[in-house]
């Protein structure tokens, strides 16, 4: 790694000094300090709400802080716009991804820009082609944004980014959506930006990731800078790395490994048998899946995103038709035994909640046959149990009237998790619980469920390892729509060979 | 001098009940440099239509005559609007209401005793407009077919039928050619009040206001219908059935236009003629809007733009000024309030130049 020594004539790429952001009803930058260097991955670790995004957001021009000073390669700089960071070359990346779909590549690259009123498209497919190329970015600069997959769309705005100059690329927690490969070729893209003397702030709570990837760490906490440190003098302390970064986020010690016992129970709750579903686009999305789940088992669908996960679950729950096979929960039909399931969708926002409505009434969306009486809803005993609900799974809402949309990621999942729960399902089909939780709220939700598990079944649907390996009894792995294999997690021997087989490689016999 | 709109974090405190007053004050002054331009003194203007309309009870009688339809017509339009479906059909409904109710004045009210002949007949009001929701309502459900053209053509069929009807079969034999149908018989004619054309249909409207949203707010279904008009995928998620509910809400929102049409009809005209189509089904749809589909607000806004019909005819006849200044008047509240809702959700910014 190139060192960036800092002199008058060299300064940071950039300094932030004493920002303070204040919202209605949270304080989320607390005079922060922070300084990034010229050609340096920085890593930026904190909890939910920690103030991450919110200090990103000011850099980068979409809020203005209460208090502080920026200063940008030594000049000191007031925005009021994203726009007026862009001109100094501070771009974001977004969670969620600002591509309209029709529009191809390239036409997204330029939307925005001034330039000539006549386009010459050819000559900008090739100037957007060739720096795609030099940057490995590998993007069709004519394909549709429909057409391409998640990562591919982040690396388009990766594309727009750089084709705007921008030499300080901000990106918000960017490996979320990605499967693991994908989080290989982002690191790959990322360290390819360094050397080309672009800086980058990454923002996330994934510790490999964040030991993986960056030069530098800053670790906020509840909108202060804990500690500023380099990966390597993490790793100097032997093997307490992890540990020790985790309990600068959270301020006490998590335990990421989470006792479980097996499974006592031998009643088969769920059975599929040769389910084969289709997908949005008429394609076979699950092929001839078979399995079956013991009451009080954990069973995890474990897979890469876009192999037919989906679209299985949707099936099971009753939003989309079943193809082929045959499934029965508790013996029955699931078609007419679909009250007894609870489902925690992955897509929170789409499907799990109304973001425009009080949280109190999303209390209601599934929970609301319990609290009618003839045709008039118990509002008041709704409220009660909400409330109830709020302090035992700890989740910061000031009013039960405010809309769903002004909750956090991380809060809004477990209002979801507290109402599924609060079901008493005879089956729990979970989908990717803890995506974008903090270490705390993920090991809260880890612990819910083994609490859970003694009353009931939990399907769960993750692509994350470790998850699946701290939780579950069975594993199922599944490649295009069909099962690679089912293993037992007590089996330790064949426990190695996921990988491949999540990637579609059977081993040879 | 930069001006942005930024959007709002927190909801406005008291002040956004300032909102439409302020927004109609602004109109007033657009309607000022009107009048000005016309010779005419704006204050006085003003004085007249709010004379016209509100100076004396039997003024704010007719105010309340033409709110009746503009009443039902939002309830219908917004009642459909809170679980996000478009119904642009008021128009058709209302006529539709209007020809079933006169069917059974016409020719079911001397086989029928008395005192049911005006129950069954608004009955039949509702029905005829439900009949012309459910058309659009299933094609929706069942086909997804889009609503906001099915339920605007059927308004152009409504018509066409209501004209065969008054020009043709149900013409009035003792009418001298004059298009219409005959005059219902008395028994068939909507109770009036204390002597002004106010008739039983306010009633229905303010009850009907005070149920929907008893219903919305109270109800399991009424909290369907709104969960489905703010996230259809969270709906199909909470097992909500939502054809069944399209079905159901584009049965009630053509039945609330029916009434709007049967009332006009047995409460005004007592007989079905060329006045029944003219435009409040249309009017329902700017009312509905500018109540925000709330129930509360879209009797008050009806009451108002009643207000103003009502003033705007006064000031044509007593100030000589053009029929036309009623509607620009209208179109200017209208305009002004649905520009002042943006400030509900946004703050406006004014910033120096950049340096």
């Amino acid at each position: 790694m190139k060192m960036s020594f800092i002199s008058p004539e060299n300064p940071p790429a950039v300094i932030m000094k004493g920002i303070v952001k204040k919202f209605p009803e949270v304080m989320a930058n607390r005079g922060v300090d922070f300084r990034l260097l010229k050609g340096e991955i920085h890593s930026l670790l904190g909890e939910n709400g920690a103030g991450k995004s919110t200090l990103m957001k000011i850099l980068s021009g979409y809020y203005q802080p209460d208090a502080g000073e920026i200063f940008v390669n030594g000049e000191r700089v007031v925005f009021r716009s994203p726009r007026d960071a862009l001109a100094k070359g501070i771009g974001m990346i977004h969670q969620h991804f600002q591509l309209v779909n029709n529009f191809t590549v390239t036409e997204n690259i330029i939307l925005g820009m001034s330039g000539p009123i006549r386009l010459n498209m050819t000559v900008l497919e090739k100037e957007v082609a060739e720096l795609s190329d030099r940057y490995g970015l590998s993007i069709n600069s004519r394909a549709r944004i429909w057409e391409l997959s998640v990562g591919e769309q982040q690396r388009v705005e990766i594309l727009r980014m750089l084709f705007r100059k921008v030499n300080i690329l901000i990106m918000d927690e960017p490996t979320a959506v990605l499967t693991p490969q994908e989080i290989e070729q982002l690191f790959v893209i990322m360290r390819r930006i360094r050397e080309e003397g672009g800086s980058i702030v990454f923002i996330t709570h994934k510790l490999e990731e964040v030991l993986e990837i960056s030069d530098y760490i800053t670790v906020l906490r509840r909108g202060k800078v804990m500690s500023t440190i380099r990966p390597s003098k993490v790793k100097e302390k032997g093997g307490a790395t992890s540990t020790e970064l985790a309990r600068m986020m959270v301020g006490r010690e998590v335990i990421l490994e989470v006792g479980k016992e097996p499974i006592k129970s031998d009643n088969t709750l769920l059975t599929v048998e040769n389910l084969s579903v289709r997908g949005d686009r008429g394609e076979l999305a699950v092929k001839n899946v078979t399995f079956s789940l013991k009451m009080g088992e954990i069973f995890a669908i474990l897979g890469v995103a876009g192999n037919g996960q989906r679209e299985l679950v949707e099936a099971l729950v009753g939003l989309r038709p079943k193809e082929d096979g045959q499934v029965l929960l508790d013996g029955e039909d699931i078609a007419t035994a679909l009250e007894k399931i609870a489902y925690v969708p992955e897509d929170r926002t789409g499907l799990g909640s109304v973001p425009d409505m009080p949280v109190l009434e999303n209390f209601a969306l599934t929970l609301r046959g319990r609290f009618s009486k003839g045709p008039f809803f118990r509002w008041k005993a709704l409220e009660r149990l909400a409330e109830r609900l709020i302090s035992q799974y700890r989740i910061a809402v000031p009013s039960l009237n405010m809309k769903a949309r002004q909750l956090s990621g991380g809060n809004l999942q477990k209002l979801i998790l507290a109402r599924e729960f609060a079901q008493k399902p005879l089956l729990l089909i979970a989908e990717q619980p803890t995506r974008g939780l903090d270490i705390g709220a993920t090991e809260e939700v880890w612990q819910e469920l083994l609490r859970l598990r003694e009353h009931c079944g939990i399907l769960l649907v993750s692509g994350d390892l470790k998850e699946v390996l701290s939780l579950a009894d069975n594993i199922l792995v599944i490649f295009r729509g069909q099962v690679m294999d089912i293993i037992s997690t007590q089996n330790e021997e064949r426990l190695e060979r996921i990988g491949p087989l999540m990637a579609g490689v059977r081993s040879s016999k | 001098m930069r001006i942005t709109l930024k959007r709002r974090v927190t909801p406005l405190p008291w002040t956004r009940h300032l909102i439409i007053p302020a927004s109609i004050l602004a109109a007033a002054i657009f309607g000022a440099v009107l009048f000005l331009w016309l010779g005419v003194n704006p204050a006085r203007a003003y004085m007249e239509i709010f004379n016209g309309a509100f100076g004396s009870p039997y003024d704010f009688s007719e105010v309340l005559v033409r709110a009746t339809p503009l009443i039902l017509c939002g309830l219908s339009v917004g009642l459909a609007g809170k679980m996000s479906i478009w119904n642009i059909g008021a128009e058709g409904q209302l006529v539709m209401g209007g020809v079933a109710g006169a069917g059974v004045a016409l020719f079911l009210s001397s086989h029928l005793p008395g005192p049911v002949i005006i129950p069954i007949m608004i009955a039949a009001g509702f029905l005829g407009g439900a009949f012309w929701g459910l058309i659009p309502g299933f094609l929706k459900a069942r086909l997804r077919v889009n609503e906001i053209i099915t339920s605007l053509m059927l308004n152009y069929v409504a018509i066409l039928w209501l004209e065969h009807l008054y020009f043709g079969p149900w013409r009035d034999p003792a009418g001298r050619g004059f298009p219409g149908t005959a005059m219902f018989p008395d028994s068939a004619w909507l109770p009036r009040f204390f002597g002004t054309r106010v008739h039983v249909g306010l009633l229905i409207g303010l009850a009907a206001a005070v149920l929907i949203w008893l219903v919305l707010a109270y109800t399991r279904w009424g909290y369907e219908i709104r969960v489905t008009g703010a996230n259809m995928r969270a709906a199909q998620y909470a097992r909500i059935n939502v054809t069944r509910n399209t079905l159901w809400i584009m049965l009630i929102s053509g039945g609330l236009a029916g009434l709007a049409g049967i009332c006009e009809t047995a409460g005004i005209h007592y007989r079905l003629q060329q006045g029944l189509a003219v435009g409040n089904g249309y009017v329902g749809i700017i009312v509905a809007w500018l109540g925000r589909l709330q129930p509360g607000s879209i009797v008050l806004i009806s009451i108002l733009l009643g207000g103003l019909m009502v003033g705007g005819d006064r000031i044509q006849i007593s100030m000589h000024v053009p029929s036309a200044i009623s509607l620009v008047l209208q179109g200017a509240i209208l305009f002004c309030i649905l520009g002042g809702q943006v400030f509900q959700e946004y703050e406006l910014r004014i910033l120096p130049k950049k340096r």
